[in-house]
């Protein structure tokens, strides 16, 4: 493989790697649970965007042909985090204000 | 008859692109497949999409999305400057924007940028009051914040599909 692709490779995936931490770390740290929220999806965006980049800069240059099925994978996953992180805050919101009107 | 055989031309062609980069060859046998499974999927699920607004214009859509794609990359970084340093400093806070576009599709699209790009994630649409919320991580200046989601990425999406 050409020095300067596997270069770039190695770089994708430690950038991905960085921003998985990252997102690992804010889940870990940040206070409460709309905060915590955010972690994830920096890790999905980034993260997973760089090493999906990776993979498909690897495998087209060691494989005949393009290989492009990992797009699909980063548009499924920009497709569904939005939608579980909503689902995710709405629940908590609904908990929140259930547990607001119980008698204390 | 056009209309009748492709009723969404635009969902017929992200499906046959999908299918070609999925199966990651291009023989004929799969890109035939490909475009059989794209002229019947969308009157299969014609009946789940209630009525999704046209796509007036792609080349702004295309423009936008590489602007959303540098947006993610900056936002990224931003957020991750504020998850290692310290958290005190941070103003979590609930932001209602008010929305002008008055349709659910793009208020969908809309909410899953704002969710996208870090630091805000989008709670809930309000159809009755077209409001998003949003939750921010950091926000000292909640209006700045509003201002920025309405010019940065209403406006272009209300011209996407001029609605």
């Amino acid at each position: 493989m050409n020095p300067l692709i596997e270069f770039i490779v190695s770089a994708l995936i430690l950038l991905g790697s960085l921003f998985a931490l990252l997102g690992s770390v804010g889940l870990a740290r940040l206070p409460d649970f709309f905060t915590r929220l955010h972690g994830p999806t920096k890790a999905t965006t980034l993260g997973v965007g760089a090493m999906v980049l990776a993979s498909a800069l690897y495998f087209t240059a060691t494989r005949d042909g393009l290989s492009l099925h990992e797009i699909a994978v980063m548009v499924f996953l920009f497709i569904t985090a939005p939608v579980s992180a909503h689902l995710l805050a709405k629940a908590a919101l609904h908990r929140q204000t259930g547990r607001e009107d119980e008698p204390h | 008859m056009k209309r009748r055989l492709l009723p969404r031309p635009a969902l017929s062609l992200a499906l046959f692109l999908l299918w070609a980069v999925l199966s990651n060859a291009a023989s004929a046998a799969t890109l035939l497949l490909g475009a059989l499974l794209a002229l019947l999927l969308p009157h299969i699920a014609a009946p789940f999409w209630p009525d999704a607004p046209r796509l007036a214009r792609p080349f702004v859509a295309v423009r936008f999305a590489a602007r959303i794609v540098w947006d993610m990359l900056l936002a990224n970084v931003a957020v991750a400057r504020r998850v290692v340093g310290p958290l005190a400093k941070l103003h979590p806070a609930f932001i209602e924007v008010p929305l002008e576009l008055r349709d659910p599709f793009a208020a969908t699209v809309l909410g899953s940028i704002v969710s996208l790009t870090p630091g805000t994630v989008s709670i809930d649409v309000d159809r009755e009051r077209w409001v998003l919320q949003v939750h921010a991580l950091d926000a000292p200046d909640p209006d700045a914040l509003i201002r920025q989601i309405k010019q940065h990425y209403e406006a272009p999406i209300r011209e996407i599909f001029s609605c």
